[in-house]
């Protein structure tokens, strides 16, 4: 009986909940031997994704050089995919959305390498560079956004939560919405039990106008209920989506490159999912 | 227009007000709401020299006590450690998991999602762990429990499956604006249709990170904090967790309601405020705007209130530029301390208690206020002007601003 109800449930919402199409209108990405998103795009393309090559560095060249030098690895990482995905729209207009499964894990390493030792003092910056919302808050200063931001995780789901959290937020003020999804590898010992194969980060802008000029459009729905994800073939492309949160962002960024229209499933909160249904703008 | 079944879209319709159907929380005053009420009624303060192992440095701390004697239940035991404990034993409060039952009964597990603010997760864990490593290859001991108990996600994890629920589950991580933020993201799953019902919470724990971290900044406090007073000497770091459950507008179900919410960044500094609260003053206004009321109707301001200079006097500025000055404020700082990631959900609830009891509180340890704040700030508890609603302010690291309005609604 009860399973009955809940098939009848999911049924209603699956069908009842038609919402808004929306637009992809940046893209920003930085992973391993991927200095950007036309980079990646051609490797998705075209194939010879080379999984041992480094993620290059970030720059966070819109930081002022004094906030720069003080930026983390993965702040500067989370900065350069929303640069790049941002383009020439104003980013003072814009809500952020940053989310990441393990958010600033260098910073929080070296803390609890200080507070296991004998001299506990910390560096302040160090401190207010290890909250998980210190992207969030570099992202405002180097873009002089005040719109709100918001720092979001969901453990491996961390980008389909985020995604999820960007569609909602496209309506009445936010005509666009900026996501960056990044995670990078955890030093040693916590890499041991939380083990990443490479940094990566991707950056979405979404839109709701349909007059902006779009990568690819999408119909969207939140089920809740784990849908089958389907992997990547290439191996090392697999690897990195099943072991980088941020990387659950391929699949859709595949569909993207190439093009074409497809229905995909992205994890949402380690439960639920959303249903993509991806089309390309010509 | 439109045949039915075939696609059409939904558009979103305004995000508030939101109905707070039921809340608890647990603080350094005591678990549950008659300790916090009773607390703020009475001006008493949960604040005591710090006793926190590992600390040699002397501060004020606002502790929960017996989270040390707790035990999660067996099926729980990887997420064993203080963020979680904290949390349980706020869940266990007021019949509150009993409330989550029946609503979980009657919607439908699915239907109910979880929304945590925290800043700090489970981090003491992974802090003890380091000082557990082995000798030789370094590891950190088998007990560590990475997933369950320092991500980022893992008591948001941890109250959904103790809950019993299978809606989705976020966690806003945003320092100190946390536990407001969580509201507002409730707000668009309701109204989106994601699920019928949420429980937010704000939860943050002791830990050496914070204590030595807001050290660093030269920011704590060696006596209980005093918030707005002209001889303040900083914040009392405090742990607290706390609870609600919020649903679409229904003045049947409950009186209290979330009217609006307001949300802006700085571009500012990443640990100091905009000195003029350029942020929080659009943050207020966003508010006031969502709500629909006129500055002349906020009856009283529950402040961010940390009791650091740079804190007070630019949320004060903020103020004042949006809603006059000399308008009834206090912040509940010197009772509980700066509870962190918890903050913003300590102030909402205490405005749901106020609201309800028909009081307000004071601003505890402070007795002679810097005359450069232009509000009306309560030193003593107020029990003959009950309010219809109560600005409620969080601002954290990063610029991130976040402020809620509570309200009684007319008819109730």
């Amino acid at each position: 009986m009860r399973l009955d109800l809940g098939e009848v449930m999911h049924v209603f919402y699956w069908d009842s909940i038609v919402t808004p199409e929306i637009y992809i209108i940046g893209i920003g990405l930085k992973g391993p031997g991927l200095p950007n998103w036309p980079t990646a795009q051609a490797t998705l393309i075209h194939g010879g994704f080379e999984s041992l090559r480094e993620t290059p560095p970030g720059v966070a060249s819109l930081l002022p050089p004094t906030e720069r030098r003080r930026a983390t690895r993965v702040t500067r990482l989370a900065l350069d995919v929303a640069q790049e995905a941002i383009g020439n729209h104003d980013p003072s207009s814009i809500a952020a959305l940053f989310t990441s499964s393990g958010g600033e894990v260098g910073i929080v390493h070296e803390i609890f390498n200080t507070l296991a030792g004998p001299d506990r003092r910390l560096s302040p910056t160090a401190f207010h560079n290890s909250v998980h919302n210190a992207a969030a808050g570099y992202w405002s200063i180097a873009s002089g956004s005040r719109m709100p931001s918001d720092s979001l995780c969901a453990y491996d789901d961390s980008f389909g939560s985020g995604l999820l959290e960007g569609l909602l937020r496209l309506q009445e003020p936010n005509d666009r919405i900026l996501l960056v999804a990044y995670d990078v590898p955890a030093p040693y010992p916590i890499s041991a039990h939380r083990s990443m194969t490479s940094a990566f980060a991707v950056s979405l802008l979404l839109s709701r106008d349909p007059k902006d000029q779009a990568m690819a459009s999408i119909n969207w729905s939140y089920r809740p209920d784990s849908a089958r994800v389907l992997g990547l073939n290439d191996p090392g492309l697999e690897a990195l989506r099943s072991t980088n949160p941020a990387a659950r962002a391929l699949p859709l960024l595949e569909v993207i490159a190439n093009q074409v229209v497809q229905t995909l499933f992205v994890g949402v909160g380690m439960q639920g999912s959303l249903c993509l249904e991806v089309r390309p703008c010509y | 227009m439109t045949p039915s079944g075939s696609k059409r879209s939904k558009p979103f319709g305004p995000l508030w007000p939101l109905s707070v159907v039921d809340y608890t929380l647990t603080n350094a005053l005591g678990r549950g709401l008659a300790a916090s009420r009773h607390g703020f009624l009475s001006h008493r303060s949960g604040l005591k020299p710090c006793d926190f192992e590992g600390v040699h440095f002397v501060t004020a701390i606002g502790r929960v006590d017996g989270i040390e004697q707790h035990r999660l239940p067996e099926p729980f035991k990887a997420y064993d450690g203080r963020n979680n404990r904290l949390a349980h034993l706020g869940l266990l409060q007021d019949g509150f998991i009993g409330r989550v039952n029946g609503l979980r009964e009657s919607l439908g597990a699915q239907r109910i999602g979880v929304i945590l603010g925290t800043s700090t997760s489970g981090i003491l864990e992974t802090e003890r762990a380091y000082t557990m490593r082995d000798p030789t290859s370094g590891a950190l001991p088998p007990h560590f429990h990475y997933r369950e108990t320092q991500n980022t996600f893992a008591t948001a994890d941890f109250i959904r499956r103790i809950l019993q629920l299978e809606g989705p589950a976020l966690t806003v991580s945003t320092a100190c604006s946390s536990s407001a933020k969580v509201f507002v993201t409730a707000a668009r799953w309701l109204k989106a249709h994601l699920c019928d019902a949420v429980v937010v919470g704000g939860v943050d724990s002791l830990c050496l990170t914070t204590l030595f971290g807001f050290h660093s900044l030269d920011l704590l406090s060696e006596k209980p904090s005093k918030p707005c007073a002209i001889d303040r000497t900083g914040i009392s770091i405090a742990e607290a967790a706390g609870f609600a459950i919020v649903t679409p507008f229904d003045p049947k179900v409950s009186p209290l309601c979330i009217m609006g919410a307001g949300e802006s960044s700085d571009a500012h500094h990443m640990s100091s405020p905009h000195p003029e609260g350029v942020g929080a003053a659009m943050a207020i206004t966003g508010c006031l705007k969502t709500a629909n009321l006129a500055p002349e109707q906020v009856d009283f301001i529950l402040l961010h209130g940390t009791a650091t200079r740079t804190n007070d006097i630019a949320e004060d500025r903020a103020i004042c530029q949006v809603l006059g000055e000399g308008l009834p404020a206090a912040s509940i700082k010197g009772h509980i301390g700066h509870t962190l990631g918890a903050a913003g959900m300590m102030n909402a609830l205490t405005a749901c208690i106020a609201l309800e009891g028909g009081f307000t509180p004071g601003t505890l340890h402070t007795e002679i206020i810097d005359p450069s704040i232009r509000s009306n700030v309560a030193l003593t508890p107020n029990i003959h002007k009950p309010c219809r609603t109560i600005l409620s302010n969080a601002f954290g690291f990063g610029g991130s601003n976040a402020c809620l309005l509570l309200g009684l609604h007319r008819d109730a």
